[in-house]
């Protein structure tokens, strides 16, 4: 039936009674879908945060499965032979050059395995290194988010369900640390913290005092912001109906902040994670560029960057190489860290 | 069809809460402010009231959701005093809520929502158990055992209620506060979960706190009415003899705007139409609450507090001019 214009007549289409196929798919169950499987949904199509999280993937393997099969190691002198002389045609070499013994050899038909970025002043294959400098940085990266997310979900959880005094407290040391200079703090309690460690002998030796003593200072300083949002997502959900019954039933205050509140603010805290990371990379670079990073002979990124100085002219690309692989990982990191709010912040669902 | 032993009996309830004015000054906001009353076993009281009058918060603070700021609770003839006494009372006492949507939370299943309860005070043997006791609450509320490993957010807001009900049925309660329970939910599925709420005090013999603003669903369901104005209860009655014979002035206007469903009839009722709002409970009228609003007000009314007495059997007014109103 067609209607005029303009006139109040009802379509009498409208008003047919449903066919039974109908009814059949109003009454369907569709398959359940969960918050998390709708996010990871969405993180997926998005392609930027999708090549990002393989990017990153891609790194974290290779720099944990190369060093197994790379016939160089990172600490190794390739011209020092045990009780020879030092043979200083290995220090030094460009990407794919080899030292005088290794010359000898591929003309007798042997294979050598090529030093894809050359090797350093002390003769050290530098690919194996870069893979080594990438490893820690990695690691330090992903325990000091680990640390702060830890305390910073603790501490903002508490503070944000028992609220009143305990926040106040809370938020005033939160405050006070805001308010003290990263750096200098990073610095000064490397300092302290290398001296009062005692490492030798413990496995932690080789890593250093001075990671040992970042991820502390990390773990004392970052997690305020960290515990700042999660303290005002719990504010916010605390007068939510289901807490209030969970109350009622007798829940514990430990009980609904592990099975309520925490669950429910977890897209915030993955997030916050993993933007957390590059931040401790960059410190990590900038403290090992400073000299206060990792112990020598092993490398993290900032620390060869560091080396890479010294001969910046002749060598540029032990500056550049080091340099790329911080920015590569930073960037991905922070691409797929906004991929994820947008996928799983349901403020910002479209 | 029920005894007449009080289940719930509350006394001279009171509940402050401090609202800052200014820097560093508080007032009390008084939400409660001495109400009594009991609930024998078996029975539906009814509470009705504008909003803002206080009802959720009596819900609430004989839960102890709330910690009253006077008054008592007695729940089986023992009353509730410390912290082992609200333990065992929880498993006793439990509250269904208003809103379906915020009540459940987002990140868990129907299964575990409703046994929830079972988790916290540990009540089942094994997961077996567990799973059976969930099913068997599932179906008591009418809900499909193929919905227990859904989500809250897939099911509308007549389902996600019968969830909550399952949820506070859990702990096999013998007394439950319904907070607004079906105020949410659209008519048609209103009648569905009244309904329910009936079946299921018949056959597990429950006792009801039914807080409601909408009148006719709570003329329905109670068998006795409180009606609250400004944290006081003004009547109490059996649900009959409010409807027909309101006496306090404010009830017989609350009474009044119940919307009549025939158009002909509405155009012939009376009613009662008060002046001004509701006043702010932090600055209450001294005496008699009603007064500023009340046409029978008198000076008496400003100076005391009307007495909550006893005008004929089993119905209580607050109301000096009580007699003269309704001769």
């Amino acid at each position: 039936m067609k209607n005029k214009p303009f006139s109040m007549q009802v379509n009498l289409d409208d008003f047919i009674p449903a066919s039974p196929e109908d009814k059949e798919y109003l009454s369907k169950m569709r398959p359940s879908s969960t918050f998390f499987k709708d996010g990871v949904k969405r993180l997926l199509k998005n392609k930027v945060a999708a090549t990002s999280a393989f990017f990153i993937i891609v790194i974290t393997i290779s720099s944990i499965l190369i060093p197994f099969f790379w016939p160089y190691e990172y600490e190794e002198m390739l011209g020092v032979t045990q009780g020879g002389f030092v043979d200083s045609s290995y220090s030094n070499l460009k990407p794919f050059e080899y030292g005088e013994t290794e010359q000898q050899k591929i003309e007798n038909g042997e294979k050598v395995f090529p030093h894809i970025f050359g090797t350093d002043n002390h003769g050290r294959d530098y690919f194996i290194r870069v893979v080594y400098g990438t490893r820690i940085s990695l690691a330090v990266g992903f325990f000091a988010s680990i640390i702060v997310l830890l305390l910073g979900v603790t501490i903002g959880s508490v503070a944000g369900y028992f609220g009143e005094k305990i926040d106040l407290i809370i938020m005033r040391i939160v405050d006070i640390i805001y308010s003290l200079p990263d750096m200098l703090v990073i610095i000064l309690l490397s300092v302290v913290l290398k001296q009062t460690l005692n490492l030798e002998g413990t496995f932690l030796q080789a890593i250093g005092g001075n990671i040992i003593s970042m991820l502390i200072v990390f773990g004392l300083l970052y997690w305020v912001s960290m515990s700042r949002l999660i303290r005002g997502q719990i504010l916010s959900l605390r007068e939510q109906e289901y807490i209030l019954s969970a109350k009622a039933n007798g829940a514990k205050a430990s009980r609904i902040i592990r099975k309520h509140l925490i669950p429910n603010c977890i897209s915030v805290v993955i997030i916050s994670t993993c933007l957390q990371i590059p931040n401790a990379i960059f410190t990590e670079s900038f403290l090992s560029f400073m000299g206060l990073g990792v112990n020598a002979p092993m490398p993290s990124l900032g620390s060869l960057a560091s080396d890479a100085l010294n001969g910046i002219y002749s060598y540029p690309h032990r500056l550049v190489i080091p340099a790329i692989v911080i920015c590569l990982i930073v960037l991905s990191l922070n691409l797929f860290g906004d991929g994820l709010r947008d996928a799983f912040d349901p403020k910002l669902k479209h | 069809m029920h005894n007449k032993s009080p289940l719930i009996e509350v006394k001279n309830l009171k509940k402050y809460f401090d609202i800052n004015v200014g820097m560093f000054r508080s007032k009390p906001l008084k939400a409660v402010d001495g109400v009594s009353f009991s609930i024998n076993k078996g029975e539906t009281l009814g509470l009705v009231g504008e909003s803002g009058c206080g009802k959720t918060t009596v819900g609430r603070t004989i839960l102890h959701l709330y910690t009253p700021t006077d008054g008592e609770i007695w729940y089986n003839g023992k009353q509730i005093k410390n912290k082992t006494d609200i333990r065992e009372f929880r498993k006793k006492a439990t509250m269904v809520f208003q809103d379906p949507y915020s009540s459940l939370d987002p990140r868990m299943t129907v299964s575990d929502i409703i046994g929830e309860p079972l988790d916290i005070n540990k009540m089942y043997s094994s997961k077996k158990e567990r799973r059976e006791r969930i099913l068997e609450l599932m179906n008591h509320v009418g809900l499909n055992s193929e919905h227990a490993s859904r989500y809250a957010h897939e099911f509308s807001g007549g389902q996600r209620q019968r969830i909550g009900i399952a949820r506070s049925l859990a702990v096999n309660p013998d007394f439950i506060v319904c907070d607004e329970p079906v105020s949410a939910l659209d008519v048609s599925i209103q009648a569905q979960v009244i309904n329910m709420f009936e079946d299921l005090q018949q056959k597990l013999g429950l006792t009801y706190l039914f807080i409601a603003h909408d009148l006719l669903v709570v003329r329905h369901i109670s068998d006795r009415i409180a009606v609250m104005y400004l944290g006081k209860i003004v009547e109490l009655a059996d649900a009959a003899e409010i409807y027909e014979r309101p006496l306090h002035p404010y009830s017989k206007a609350l009474l009044s705007a119940v919307p009549v469903p025939d158009p002909k009839l509405a155009r012939t009722n009376n009613r009662i139409m008060l002046s001004g709002d509701i006043p702010s409970p932090l600055n209450a009228p001294s005496g008699c609450p009603f007064r500023t609003r009340c046409e029978y007000a008198t000076e008496q009314c400003a100076l005391e507090p009307p007495e909550f007495k006893q005008v004929s059997k089993g119905h209580f007014v607050a109301c000096h001019k009580v007699e003269e109103i309704n001769s």
